[in-house]
């Protein structure tokens, strides 16, 4: 299969240039006989804001606790910028974490909580609050400097939170579930935001989230983890329109996924046989696989054409019934009913205000996606 | 809705049967007869005469320093034992330790005077201390008891406190000794004063523990008004307990304050 890789100098695990700034190789981390992390290896280069992303007890926040120092593997090794982290307390790694509940100190003002670092480093007051004072003017919490954690809003002790992690300018900054407790549209701002303080500091960010959108929006790079294992690690496109696997594929946005297998197998194209769809996919790219071997295509909503004409085109094109239009206002995501009783999602963008002749409930259509348009995965 | 005229009759003699038998007190310590049963006219002519009696005024005196001292112990002691229940995982005997350090709350008085009784005889015939009995064993006494208090009350706070705030400080550099003095201390500071202030009140309300373990020359303010009593009361005693109602009433109210203000801390 052949994948296409944007080329860019930019982009050391592409080309290499410069050696992994982190390295994580085969961790390991058991809880008895549960393994939370089971065998990740993970380089991770300077200057990346990658991104751990994964469901509820898939293990990305046992990494990242054992990245800071809180949990110690059970096997294998963690380096940062050439040094190896067995054996060092939280206290003595070039690391902060910025926690999930910003766990900022309710008995100290929004000054002192960012000082605190910088003061058990041994610093001078006037130097630290000099860094104090630049590290709120970042985050524009400035005339906030003497409130106590409990008189500001969650956005505000957000980026308390992110200016006590960062004042100590760490080699690596860990952050938990940034932007979870914030509502949709600050966390959309925020997002924006953290991505600009951390191009501006070029400091090394390692950021966890079960939100596969502030995944996309954030990452340089996404490592997606399942049950303590790393599934397929790449840039957001690559994740999203090339996944490995039915997990990644299902995880990451909306997917259509068919069971089939292969009826034609030819250098430059594959035909794969789906009961679902009573009739055929033609793949136009060569994949290897044998003939009769079970395979599932996975196309995106997006991907998928409805007309009430039948479109120009032999391949790909099947008959349905609109069951379910759900109207999201920039766009619709219609429920397609084919003959074989099977459902479809494709979603249409809604390009102008009012449409007559717009597509309604128990429509008959034509639905038709290119022959590029889906992944074909073999597990 | 009907409302129920059922319930605040009972809330009012709910209150009439708790607050009854104190009220009177206060109202008797303000007679001016010498007779304790009849009411002779206003006077506060007892509380005058109160700090002209050298007795009461040093067993006063005894008990407010075993009260202070005791409570500052049990206080620090309490601290430590609820730190480790809370922190320290399952180690060998724990169960011990929970069970130990609560058993003074439900242990009858008696049993444990008497138990601190033969414990400070026998070890002062094996170690020579604590050589006597007086004020030093009742501190000792009142420490094991309000310590459990303590424990428990310290117990509840360290369990709801969001332990990310002590890693968050050790991720900041912060050793482990300067995390608990820095951050939990302060954090947990309200439960504390509230278990220090509960301490106070109880070890200032003692009898019978002090009655066994104390010796000659120490006696406490209970232990005085106890012995005066049962020569017959005298009016100077209501004015005295009036005294000790007011300070123990204000101690409970802030170590209740302090104990909402910490849960709402907590909370928001």
């Amino acid at each position: 299969m052949n994948t296409p890789v944007p080329v860019a100098t930019s982009k050391p695990w592409i080309t290499g240039a410069e050696p992994p700034f982190i390295r994580i190789s085969k961790v390991t981390k058991r809880f008895g006989d549960f393994y939370a992390v089971d065998d990740v290896s993970l380089d991770i280069y300077k200057g990346e804001l990658f991104c751990l992303l994964g469901g509820s007890g898939c293990g990305k926040s046992t990494l990242l606790r054992m990245l800071a120092g809180f949990e110690t593997p059970t096997e294998g090794r963690i380096e940062i910028d050439g040094q190896d982290m067995a054996g060092k307390a939280p206290y003595e790694r070039p690391t902060n974490m910025m926690f999930q509940s910003y766990a900022l100190f309710p008995h100290m003002t929004v000054e002192k909580n960012v000082a605190y670092g910088l003061y058990r480093d041994g610093m001078k007051k006037a130097e630290a609050m000099e860094k104090v004072a630049e590290m709120l003017r970042l985050v524009q919490l400035t005339p906030f400097a003497s409130r106590k954690p409990h008189q500001l809003s969650g956005g505000q002790r957000q980026r308390v939170a992110l200016a006590r992690s960062l004042v100590k300018r760490p080699k690596l900054l860990l952050l938990d579930e940034p932007l979870g407790a914030l509502d949709k549209k600050l966390r959309e701002e925020t997002q924006f935001e953290l991505i600009k303080i951390q191009e501006s500091l070029g400091v090394t960010f390692i950021v966890v989230t079960h939100d596969q959108e502030e995944a996309m929006t954030l990452a340089s790079r996404i490592g997606v983890m399942n049950a303590g294992q790393i599934v397929q690690v790449g840039e957001p496109p690559e994740i999203y329109e090339h996944p490995n696997s039915r997990f990644v594929a299902d995880f990451i946005g909306s997917v259509n996924m068919f069971e089939g297998r292969v009826t034609e197998d030819e250098p430059d194209y594959i035909r794969l046989g789906v009961a679902d769809l009573g009739g055929s996919i033609y793949v136009g790219h060569g994949v290897s696989c044998v003939l009769d071997q079970q395979l599932w295509y996975a196309v995106r909503p997006e991907k998928i054409r409805i007309s009430r004409t039948r479109p120009d085109k032999t391949e790909n094109v099947f008959r349905a019934v609109v069951d379910e239009i759900a109207y999201m206002g920039n766009i619709s995501i219609h429920r397609l009913k084919l003959p074989t009783g099977r459902l479809l999602s494709a979603t249409k963008a809604n390009l102008t205000r009012h449409d007559d002749e717009a597509i309604t409930w128990g429509d008959e259509v034509w639905v038709t996606w290119d022959d590029t348009a889906g992944a074909v995965l073999t597990r | 809705m009907r409302r129920n005229v059922w319930l605040p009759a009972f809330v009012i003699l709910g209150f009439v049967f708790l607050y009854a038998p104190i009220l009177s007190l206060i109202v008797f310590s303000f007679n001016e007869s010498k007779l304790v049963t009849v009411w002779g006219g206003f006077s506060t002519k007892w509380y005058g005469e109160l700090l002209r009696n050298p007795q009461i005024l040093s067993a006063a005196w005894i008990s407010l320093k075993v009260a202070v001292t005791s409570a500052t112990l049990a206080t620090v002691l309490g601290t430590l034992a609820a730190f480790v229940l809370t922190r320290f995982g399952p180690f060998k005997g724990r169960a011990l330790l929970t069970g130990m350090s609560a058993a003074p709350l439900v242990m009858p008085d008696v049993i444990t005077g008497l138990s601190l009784l033969l414990l400070f005889v026998a070890m002062e015939q094996l170690i020579g201390w604590p050589a006597g009995r007086g004020m030093t064993t009742i501190i000792i006494a009142h420490t094991t008891f309000c310590m459990a208090y303590v424990t428990v009350v310290a117990q509840s706070r360290f369990a709801s406190l969001d332990e990310s705030l002590e890693e968050a400080a050790m991720d900041l550099g912060a050793r482990p000794a300067r995390v608990f003095f820095d951050v939990t201390v302060p954090v947990i500071a309200p439960a504390l004063v509230a278990g220090w202030l509960l301490s106070f009140t109880l070890s200032l309300d003692d009898l019978v523990v002090a009655s066994f373990v104390t010796g000659p020359g120490a006696s406490t303010l209970p232990m005085v008004i106890f012995s005066k009593v049962r020569l017959g009361v005298s009016p100077d005693i209501n004015a005295l307990a009036t005294i000790i109602i007011a300070i123990v009433a204000v101690g409970v109210g802030i170590a209740t304050w302090q104990m909402r203000r910490g849960a709402r801390k907590n909370g928001g």
